[in-house]
This record gives C-alpha cells, sequence and structure tokens, in this order.
C-alpha cells in the first residue's frame, strides 16, 4: 500500500508525461506481481464494486477527527474531494511494518466492501430496519476507523479513493499502457488488445498479459477501437475532400457486434459487455456468417428516425428490457466497419476494401434483421457539398459528418487519426448566472458549477447548468464576484444576483417535462463571458424553444 | 457582554472608543496601532503610528523611512487616553505583535496574523489572558493540521538536492517578508550557511532580508539573481521568489526550474494542482486548526470575534463548545478566505 501511494503521489505530482511513464515503469519493476496486477487495474480506471458508500465514510471521518458532523460537512464543502478530506482529519500514524497493495485490497478493502455489501438481515418492523441500518453502518465506520488508524495520510487518501472507485491520477489508459510495454518489452498495439474485456486482477493475468506468445485469445474479444477526432481548422485547404469518404455521426452507443464461434458478443467502448440488454440487435446478428466483428452505433430507432438520447438511455438502465419497452423504444445496430471477416483481422485493409465488404453483406435486407443496418455513405467533389449535407444533420438526427480517409487503416491510439468529425455548429444563446456551486476535482473549492437562467415574462427560469468554457483567471474572477455577491445559501448552492451574463453553447434541444423550463440541452458549455451585455439584453425562453421547432424533422 | 468602550468594528477597522486609537486600520486615521508590517494590516497615509521595536526596521521598508512611529517594547504598557496598551508576540513574522487593550479593568486581545509553530526569525507566541479576543481564521479548518517544521524543512532540502543531481534550478516561491526569511534561516540551520552560496533572491526580497539583518536576525546576505550575469550556472541553485514572480520572465532566466511553493494552502490538493507547481510545501505563517482552539483555550476569552478566514465554521464551532463567538465582517472578502489572493498564508 505505502508504494502504491508513493506511485500515486507522484503520478499526482508531475504534469509530464515522461515522468509517469517512468514512475509507473519502477513501480511495475520493483514490486510483486500481484500488485502489479492490481496497480494496473485501478489505474486503467476499473474499480472493486460495491464501492463503500459516502456516508461510512462521512461517518468515520468526523468520529476519528473527533468534530461534530455539520463541521465535517462544511470542510468537506471547501476542500472539495471526500476522500481526502476524510484522510486529511482522520487519526493514524504509518505501521513500521508496510502491507504490500494485494494484502491491503484483499485482506483490508474487500472485506470492508462485503461488510457494505447489501445486507442479508430481514427485520419486520421498519423501525428495527433503521436500528439495523445504523449498527451496520456502525460497525463500518469503527473498522474504517481502525484500518486508517495504521495508515498515514496519504496512504488513507489512496485506501479512501479506491473505497469510493474513484481513483483518478492524470493518467490515460494509453500512457498506463505505454508504461507497461516498457517495462515487459510488448509494442502497446498488442497490449492494449490483450486488455480488452473484462479481466480479474491477480498475479495469473498478469503473467499472460505479458507472456511473449500470444494465448488463446476469448472468442468474446473485441478490437480497440478507432477514435475520430475534430476536424482542424483550415482542414479543407490542404486535403480534397474526394479523398474521403463521409458518413451520418450519430450521438448513440459506440459499439462492436462480434459473431465468433457460433456466439454474439455486443460490446460497448468503455469495453462493457451489453449481452441482453438489446435483444433485436442479438437477434438480427445471429444470421450473420461467423468470425465477423462489426464497429457501429446504437441508437434508438423509430419512424425511420433516430430518436432522442435520453430515450436510449432509458434502455441502456435495462439489464433485461421488458416487452412494452421494446416496443416503446426500438433500438438498431447501424455498422459503419467491418473489423474482421471470415475470422480474417481486416484492421490493416484499407477502409474503403473494408466498407465494399460491408455493403456486400447487405446488412438490412432481410426484413427479420431489421434491426441491422449499415450506415449511409456520401462522396463529395467539393468541401462546400460536404458543408451543406452537414448542416442537414439535425434534421436526420444526427450531430454531423464522419470523414474516413478511403485509404486509411483501422487504428488506435494516434494522436491524430486518419477519422475526423465535423459537427454542426452548436446552438448558442446569452444567459444569465444565477446560481454558483463548488466544483470538484481540479477546481475544487472554487465556484466553477454555474447554473444559468433565461427570460419568462419578467422571470428568470433556470434552464442549464454549465461546468467548463471559461480560463482559470475568468474562473477565478468570478468566484471572487460570487464570495461577495451571494445573496442567499441553499446547502451548497450559492445564490447572485442577475447580473452576469454568459454566452452558452450547446449540442441538441429536447422538450423536458422534467424541467422547470420545459426544454433540457445537451453538453451545455460556456462560450464567453458577455461583460458588453446587461442580463436585460439576455435571451428569452421562447426564443430556445422557437431553435426547437426548428430542430424537429421536416 | 458588552464591549463598547473596549473595542468597536467601524468602517475603517477595530476602534478602541477609550483611547480614540485604530487596530490595523483600512483607511486612513489620525492614530493606528498596527499588528505587523503585512500589506492588508499596515497601510500607508495615517498621522501616527505604534508597532513593536522589532517591527521598526521592516515597517519603515515596507511603510516609509519618513513615518510618525512610535515603538514599544513586548509587554512595556502605555496609556493612550483611558486605554492600557501592551504589544505581546504573535509569533507570525519579524515584530508581529499581539495587541493588548485594557479599559477599566477588561481586557481585549488583537491577535493580528499568529501562529505557535516555533520560528527562528521572530519571538514565539505567548498566550494573553483576556475577556475579548479578535482571532484571525485564515486556516480555520481541521483539514489545516502543520507537520513539523523541522519534517518540511528536510522535505525541502531532499527536493533541492534531486533537482541538483538532474542539473535542474530549484524555485520556490514564498511571501517576500516572513516566509523567505523563515525559509532560509531554517535552511542554512539544517545544512549549515556554506549552503547560501548556492541560493539567491528575487530582488523583491533584498529589503526585507536586509531589514531583517538590521533587526538581530541572523540570515545570510543572499544575492539578487537578476544582479548575477547571464551566465551564470544555475543547475544547483535554490532561488527563493514571491508568488508573483510565477510565470514572468524572471523565472525563465533558470536551466529547467522545478518550481515549488511553501503555503498552508498547499496541504490541499485543489489548491495545489491549480497554482501549477511541480511541488508543495505545507508551511505556513498563520495558525492551523488544533493551534487555534489551543491558543483561545490558553487565553480563555469570554467572547471570541472571528475575522480573516473561515469566520463562519470558526464562531459556530466555538459556539457549540459554550463560547460566545460572533463573525468580524472585514471590508476584505464577503465570507471566506480566498487562497488566491492572500498570499501571506
Ligand atoms: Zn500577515
Ligand atoms: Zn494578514
Amino acid at each position: 500500500m505505502r508504494d502504491f501511494a508513493r506511485l500515486y503521489q507522484r503520478l499526482d505530482e508531475t504534469t509530464k508525461t515522461s515522468d509517469k511513464v517512468s514512475a509507473i515503469v519502477e513501480y511495475f519493476a520493483e514490486s510483486p506481481k500481484a500488485d502489479s496486477a492490481y496497480a494496473l487495474y485501478f489505474l486503467l480506471g476499473q474499480k472493486l464494486k460495491p464501492t463503500l458508500p459516502t456516508r461510512i465514510i462521512r461517518l468515520a471521518a468526523a468520529r476519528s477527527a473527533q468534530i461534530p458532523d455539520w463541521l465535517f460537512e462544511e470542510t468537506y464543502q471547501w476542500v472539495g474531494d471526500l476522500a481526502e478530506t476524510a484522510a486529511t482529519m482522520a487519526r493514524g500514524v504509518s505501521s513500521g511494518n508496510p502491507e504490500s497493495l494485494s494484502q491491503t485490497v484483499e485482506q483490508s478493502l474487500i472485506p470492508l466492501l462485503q461488510l457494505a455489501g447489501p445486507s442479508k438481515r430481514k427485520s419486520r418492523t421498519s423501525a428495527s430496519q433503521k436500528d439495523a441500518k445504523a449498527t451496520d453502518d456502525d460497525r463500518l465506520a469503527s473498522t474504517l476507523i481502525e484500518t486508517w488508524s495504521r495508515y498515514d495520510s496519504t496512504e488513507r487518501f489512496v485506501f479512501n479513493k479506491l473505497l469510493t472507485g474513484n481513483l483518478r491520477v492524470g493518467v490515460s489508459a494509453k500512457l498506463v499502457t505505454k508504461a507497461l510495454g516498457h517495462w515487459c518489452g510488448l509494442p502497446t498495439d498488442e497490449l492494449t488488445h490483450r486488455l480488452m474485456g473484462q479481466w480479474e486482477p491477480s498475479e495469473a493475468f498478469l503473467n499472460a498479459l505479458i507472456a511473449q506468445d500470444s494465448s488463446e485469445a476469448s472468442p468474446s474479444k473485441p478490437y480497440p477501437f478507432c477514435l475520430a477526432h475534430g476536424l482542424p481548422e483550415g482542414f479543407s485547404q490542404c486535403h480534397s475532400v474526394s479523398d474521403y469518404i463521409a458518413e451520418w455521426k450519430w450521438d448513440g452507443i459506440r459499439a462492436q457486434l462480434i459473431q465468433r464461434s457460433g456466439h454474439t458478443f455486443l460490446w460497448s467502448r468503455g469495453e462493457e459487455l451489453l449481452d441482453g440488454r438489446f435483444p433485436e440487435i442479438q437477434q438480427a446478428a445471429a444470421g450473420l456468417p461467423d468470425g465477423l466483428v462489426l464497429d457501429g452505433e446504437i441508437l434508438a430507432f423509430g419512424d425511420n428516425r433516430p430518436l432522442p438520447f435520453t430515450l436510449l438511455q432509458r434502455r441502456i438502465q435495462r439489464k433485461k428490457p421488458t416487452a412494452k419497452i421494446l416496443t416503446e423504444i426500438p433500438v438498431v445496430f447501424v455498422a459503419f466497419d467491418l473489423l474482421e471477416h471470415n475470422n480474417k483481422d481486416l484492421r490493416n485493409e484499407s477502409f474503403q476494401h473494408r466498407r465494399e465488404i460491408l455493403e456486400s453483406l447487405k446488412l438490412g435486407n432481410d426484413p427479420a434483421a431489421r434491426s441491422l443496418r449499415c450506415n449511409e455513405m456520401f462522396l463529395f467533389d467539393h468541401w462546400d457539398q460536404m458543408i451543406q449535407q452537414r448542416d442537414q444533420a439535425r434534421a436526420f438526427g444526427a450531430e454531423g459528418l464522419m470523414l474516413k480517409h478511403r485509404t486509411s487503416l483501422y487504428q488506435v491510439g494516434r494522436v491524430t487519426g486518419t477519422w475526423w468529425k465535423s459537427k454542426v455548429t452548436p446552438y448558442t444563446i446569452d444567459a444569465v448566472l444565477v446560481y454558483a456551486q463548488r466544483g470538484h476535482g481540479r477546481r475544487a473549492g472554487l465556484f466553477s458549477d454555474y447554473t444559468f437562467a433565461l427570460w419568462d415574462q419578467d422571470r428568470l427560469v433556470p434552464f442549464a447548468k454549465a461546468y467548463s468554457g471559461l480560463t482559470n483567471e475568468e474562473i477565478g474572477r468570478l468566484d471572487r464576484w460570487i464570495k461577495e455577491n451571494t445573496t442567499q445559501r441553499f446547502g451548497p448552492v450559492h445564490e447572485v444576483p442577475p447580473r452576469i451574463v454568459m454566452e452558452l453553447a450547446f449540442e441538441n434541444i429536447q422538450e423536458s417535462s422534467r424541467h422547470k423550463s420545459g426544454i433540457a440541452v445537451r453538453f451545455p458549455r460556456i462560450l464567453r463571458w458577455r461583460d458588453d451585455k446587461s442580463p436585460q439584453d439576455a435571451d428569452r425562453l421562447d426564443h430556445i424553444k422557437q431553435m426547437l421547432q426548428k430542430a424537429q424533422p421536416r | 457582554m458588552s464591549y463598547s468602550n473596549l473595542l468597536e468594528c467601524t468602517r475603517r477597522g477595530l476602534y478602541c472608543p477609550a483611547g480614540d486609537f485604530y487596530v490595523d486600520p483600512w483607511d486612513r486615521v489620525d492614530h493606528a496601532i498596527l499588528t505587523h508590517a503585512h500589506a492588508d494590516h499596515a497601510r500607508w497615509g495615517c498621522k501616527r503610528y505604534l508597532a513593536a521595536r522589532s517591527s521598526e526596521a521592516l515597517l519603515k521598508v515596507r511603510l516609509s523611512n519618513s513615518i510618525d512611529l512610535q515603538t514599544l517594547d513586548y509587554g512595556e504598557t502605555l496609556r493612550i487616553h483611558n486605554a492600557l496598551v501592551s504589544l505581546h508576540p504573535a509569533g507570525h513574522i519579524l515584530g508581529s505583535s499581539q495587541v493588548r487593550i485594557e479599559v477599566d479593568g477588561k481586557v481585549a486581545l488583537i491577535t493580528g496574523d499568529y501562529k505557535l509553530q516555533p520560528d527562528p526569525t521572530c519571538s514565539a507566541w505567548e498566550p494573553v489572558r483576556c475577556d475579548l479576543m479578535v482571532t484571525e481564521s485564515t486556516f480555520g479548518l481541521p483539514v489545516f493540521q502543520w507537520p513539523e517544521t523541522q519534517l518540511v524543512i528536510k522535505q525541502l532540502v531532499a527536493w533541492w538536492h534531486e533537482n541538483q543531481k538532474q542539473g535542474r534550478t530549484s524555485v520556490i516561491l514564498a511571501y517576500s517578508v516572513g516566509k523567505a526569511q523563515r525559509i532560509i534561516a531554517e535552511v542554512v540551520r539544517l545544512c549549515g550557511v556554506e549552503v547560501a552560496k548556492d541560493m539567491a533572491v528575487h530582488g523583491a526580497m533584498l529589503g526585507p532580508n536586509r531589514a531583517y539583518r538590521n533587526s538581530g536576525i541572523e540570515i545570510p546576505d543572499l544575492p539578487s539573481a537578476a544582479s548575477l550575469s547571464s551566465d551564470h550556472d544555475w543547475s544547483k541553485a535554490l532561488i527563493l521568489g514571491p508568488p508573483s514572480s510565477q510565470g514572468t520572465g524572471w523565472i525563465k532566466r533558470f536551466s529547467d526550474p522545478s518550481i515549488a511553493m511553501a503555503s498552508g494552502w498547499m496541504a490541499i490538493r485543489g489548491t495545489r494542482r491549480r497554482r501549477n507547481v511541480d511541488r508543495g510545501f505545507v508551511l505556513s505563517d498563520h495558525i492551523d486548526w488544533p493551534d487555534l482552539l489551543r491558543a483561545i483555550d490558553a487565553c480563555r476569552p469570554e467572547t471570541v470575534w472571528v475575522t480573516h478566514g473561515f469566520t463562519d465554521v470558526v464562531a459556530r464551532y466555538l459556539m457549540h463548545q459554550g463560547i460566545e463567538a460572533e463573525v468580524l465582517q472585514t471590508h476584505f472578502s464577503g465570507d471566506e478566505s480566498e487562497p488566491i489572493i492572500s498570499e501571506d498564508a
């Protein structure tokens, strides 16, 4: 645990990629394999489940620090990081005999999480249930306090991060895999592939992972996903659009559909197996030839048009969708690439070639397999044709266009790839700041979560929350203004007088009965601080509702 | 209990009606008592000043040589109209005082900025029995618990040596008055005075350093980094600069510098990351949470006025402990302290 905590500290303290890589390489080189397996697991963002409810950490921390609960909460609100607040205030000293990471995980972390798991206790009355819960919480808090007492504050901090399943330390999966490659001598691409899918952190897994000859791959294993980048400024001046194949860019779930050894597997980009959630897609795929991998997007789809992403979200949440929801929210898999055909890896073929074989599969022609489709493609001679097509995207329920170079290979982990996305110019609106809350993580302690409102008659109606888009300097300036001008507090939320106007951008508008404003916007962000505008100049709610009408299908 | 004849909070600052003087006024007044030389406490333009004798050199560097300044030794009592005034060490920086005011047998104590940790560059804080205590609360949250100074200095020196091995210049950002001199004194105490040959400072620290030496604090006479020749070898150097020098041309003269900051705010990961430094050393000239409670306990006030910092939290906590407590609005920020501007932290 101590070594892993020091690794965390080293990664946290440097912004240099090379320093981060060497810190990880050193850790792998000096630690037992079982520890390295856990370290890899955590650094790649995996978590042990279930995580510990944060109320236990709050309870234990206040008790260990011998302070009242409200004081702990006030402090946490200011610090913005629960693991850190608890670790700093709790009592303890590092024991002279440090545990290994696997000891900590297996002897402290997992037992604590198991203890916190769903209680099997059955009580007759709700009062005794409540009592039982309080006793359980009590026992958990005592165990946690006891565990903390053996660690110094850095160890406690990292331990708490593991407890809450929230160990973000500014290293990407790519960087970790690169470090792994430096240490074991295998190419990063190979390791990325071997790390796909689900795995248990163990010495055996690590040994297999770094074995020089690849062991038999599991049939369910997806390929690492190729990602697209935003079209850079000036791209059209030095590239010919006729070298590219264009297709709609959808706002759904990116997924690989794998048909191997007589089974169908559906993987999300988050490397989660989606099996069972989308039975219509799996049924449709059953007719596909074996040894086939499709790359595409899952969309909620009705009336020959994608449905809003929020509907798709309702499908994702269901592990086993009911018949009702299956008819209400049908889904399709829109394939846009073919990565494996007849058991042959096609990733090093040109996109044009892969696309031709994909077309030959004639997806969607079979009436029994309507849930599988092939993404339509567009070819252009001039860039302005591309822009024209792209700007119609909303009418088709798409976000914009994808551009893929005809000769491009299916590559992963390049800084700039050969897939480009070009989104429709986002909606923009001028809104008034009405509430603010302290941010977390990098902006912990600063007011950096803002709520914005639009005019409805002479009332301001909150309609969007935005977090990003300001420079650090602007955040600091706004933070001071908020502190000096707060008129009322509702818990962590500070109300401010309607004086500041910001221009917001967002991707999409939907009707929403859950929002007071009657609308919901997707990906709202701050474009700029409109010092030049007074609150009266901000937009009206009607204005955004008109935007919504225009975005409806033709 | 009313303390209206003893002390009141006015728009120009804390005022003693019985003695007709202000303590650390925010405005130009006739008669000001200053707790210490930091800019947020010592303002220029008052007719007459009273401060601790040991703060004289520093105050004249900060304000002007021509100010009308009367000084007192720590513990010496002066009658001003109907008030008895004495100054007591606050342990914050050289010459920092707590102001004790007695009127009709009632005692108020204004701590100014203070700390309980030992500091070789100033006299140690002394508890003063009082009825009304006005305390700062810059770090008045239980997450602020300072590590031992010696431990922090050891970490700092280890970081310096590590940078030397890699041929990188070590730059510490620290407040020019107080923090910088404390670091210099502690580093020299740990490593011996011969390491001073590898140390230099930002020009803004020359005046304060001189004032410290003239006041009898033994710190080496370090050169200004800007005064050394442009081809000077910085690869082994430890340089001190004010926090405001981060990102300026001054810092660009050093070869591949590793930049650290010494401040109480470095105890929190979020503020450390926001400052965008390579290392944060937790070293503060303000009082931390446990010491704040200890200090109040030792002075045994009936009422506490809380100012400068986490005023709400500290006042609420004290009230829960059965101590009468009030938040004193300063004309600075609204309700809480501001890690970005209060650089003397
Ligand atoms: Zn000060
Ligand atoms: Zn101050």
